[in-house]
């Protein structure tokens, strides 16, 4: 370790601050490549189950890069790729023989843009769970409520199940997103960035989702909005030019952190 | 500025504007001049004997039923085939080959198709289909008015299918759906206005091709026996019009004019129906 830079040895010790045995995604040496660009430089980051980890930093320093690596949502495009270990409970996900399509399920992504699919809020719920799982109608119909519930979205669309999911406020198709993204029950769920289109009160509701997501879902939420990373999160990476400068507990980032760029970055010299 | 500058590039404006305004009514007129001798010309060829008789001798009565059923026929199955290749040609370039050196080369290729005059298509078509099996038929008709249409529909299939974004697809992708299943049960529903009014401008693009027909279905004067059978010559509108236009008779020439107020109100009538679905995807 090197002793002349206080902080880098303070960095370490934090990761280490992460028990290992509740490491649900361990992240080790990752280097990431779009072409010849080199996006993420030797990046070790472990995200603990059960808790929601913020990743913050300016624009362009490799936060989303990070989060599509979790669910290889890269490899939809030739030219990119990933280099390292991604490790999911004990299986590195970066591997050639892993399933894609099951990763998927398991991490599942809530993206900037709400996106929800051209068929009723019903289908919209449903559309991943029918991939997976064959269940009968009244299981379904239960499975619907349920992510509607986690989403906090049901009271608002319980009478109206089959309209379209394009006709809700952008606030309320965001959570519809994130109750579609529950309802196959994934281990992971990803946010990229899940607040930034919508007003201040839909992303407060969010968040407040967020918050009770946490007791089922390992959450990995990448975002812009400081005050957002504090109240969400339990751990804090923060990311500049693709590398990361500092990880720790999200009290500990905020009010002690421990390199000047980060203390920086988080009270607006940057960014 | 001086206020000499200033008046010339103020007369210069003015030119401008009455130029375009002269030149867009001209286009204009010339359109009205044709639209209102066809109306004229082609209610005058209406009655009830187009639509129940088929095509007559010189001097007999008769209609364009046999036409009129003949270029249906032929229309949705050129449509039918085409829809399918040129949807999942279009597909294959927005969505997994576009990028690559072999998908330009389909997308330069489709172009040059694009613009490809109708008449080589038709004898294409010919060499293909007609000449080996002796004889002319519905189906090679058929065949050529598809390889007008696959163009069209591959070009609008990709550009919407574009539009889309990245991240519908990616969110599809995102719950463990394979592309293809996220292609099938959300981009094309995304998408469907978008190739709904491809496929209906494709559809008025080979409404009224005359010269693939030439080489392809020919003609009939009768119905085919049965009505639905391709393999023989196909009698058609556009086919119809042409003959009756060079006839030295009188009946056949209104017969022609009804033909063609037909054909020019059914394209019409569809591009009419494409904008207004185009707009209805556009609102919501």
């Amino acid at each position: 370790m090197n002793t002349l830079n206080p902080a880098v040895e303070e960095f370490e010790t934090s990761i280490a601050d992460v028990d290992r045995a509740e490491v649900k995604v361990d992240v080790k040496g990752l280097n990431f490549y779009y072409g010849k660009s080199h996006s993420l430089k030797n990046v070790t980051i472990p995200f603990a189950r059960n808790k929601a980890t913020a990743l913050i930093g300016p624009s362009g320093c490799g936060k989303s890069t990070l989060l599509r690596t979790l669910n290889r949502m890269y490899a939809l495009y030739p030219g990119q790729r990933a280099e390292g270990e991604i490790v999911l409970d004990g299986e590195n996900i970066l591997g050639s023989r892993v399933d894609l399509a099951r990763l998927r399920a398991r991490v599942g992504m809530v993206f900037q843009k709400p996106t929800p699919f051209p068929m009723s809020i019903y289908d919209n719920v449903a559309f991943g769970v029918r991939l997976y799982e064959n269940l009968g109608k009244a299981d379904m119909d239960a499975r619907v409520e349920e992510s509607l519930h986690r989403a906090a979205l049901w009271d608002e669309v319980k009478d109206k199940l089959s309209s379209p999911g394009l006709g809700l406020s952008g606030g309320q198709q965001q959570r519809l997103c994130v109750a579609r993204g529950v309802a196959v029950r994934p281990e992971v769920l990803l946010l990229d960035e899940p607040t930034s289109a919508l007003d201040p009160i839909s992303s407060a509701k969010l968040e407040e989702t967020v918050m009770q997501l946490k007791a089922d879902h390992t959450i990995i939420i990448v975002t812009h909005n400081l005050g957002q990373a504090a109240r969400v999160s339990d751990y804090t990476g923060f990311m500049y030019l693709g590398e990361l400068v500092e990880f720790g507990a999200t009290d500990a980032v905020f009010t002690r952190p421990a390199t000047k760029r980060t203390s920086d970055y988080i009270t607006g010299r940057f960014g | 500025m001086n206020a000499a500058k200033l008046a010339r590039r103020r007369i210069g404006d003015i030119l401008f504007k009455v130029f375009c305004v002269a030149v867009t009514a001209l286009a204009l007129i010339a359109l009205a001049a044709i639209l209102w001798s066809l109306m004229v010309q082609g209610f005058g060829g209406l009655n009830l004997d187009v639509f129940t008789m088929a095509t007559p001798a010189a001097g007999s009565r008769g209609g364009l039923a046999n036409a009129i059923v003949g270029s249906i026929l032929m229309c949705v199955l050129a449509m039918v085939i085409a829809l399918t290749v040129g949807v999942l040609a279009g597909t294959w370039l927005a969505e997994y080959g576009g990028r690559s050196r072999y998908g330009a080369t389909i997308r330069f290729l489709n172009d040059v198709l694009l613009s490809a005059p109708s008449i080589l298509v038709g004898l294409f078509v010919y060499e293909l289909l007609v000449a080996p099996f002796h004889g002319f038929s519905g189906f090679a008709g058929s065949v050529a008015l598809a390889l007008l249409a696959v163009p069209v529909i591959t070009r609008t299939t990709e550009d919407v299918l574009l539009l889309q974004s990245a991240t519908l697809r990616e969110a599809g992708v995102a719950l463990g759906a394979p592309l293809s299943y996220v292609i099938r049960q959300v981009l094309w529903r995304s998408a469907r206005g978008g190739l709904l009014t491809g496929a209906l401008l494709a559809f008025a693009r080979i409404s009224g091709e005359t010269a693939p027909l030439l080489f392809t279905a020919l003609n009939n004067q009768f119905f085919n026996n049965p009505w639905f059978d391709l393999r023989q010559q196909t009698a058609n509108l556009p086919v119809v019009i042409f003959n009756g236009a060079l006839s030295a008779y009188d009946d056949l020439r209104r017969l022609a004019w009804a033909g063609a107020l037909l054909i020019a109100g059914t394209v019409l009538a569809v591009t009419i129906v494409a904008r207004i679905v185009a707009q209805e995807q556009r609102r919501s």
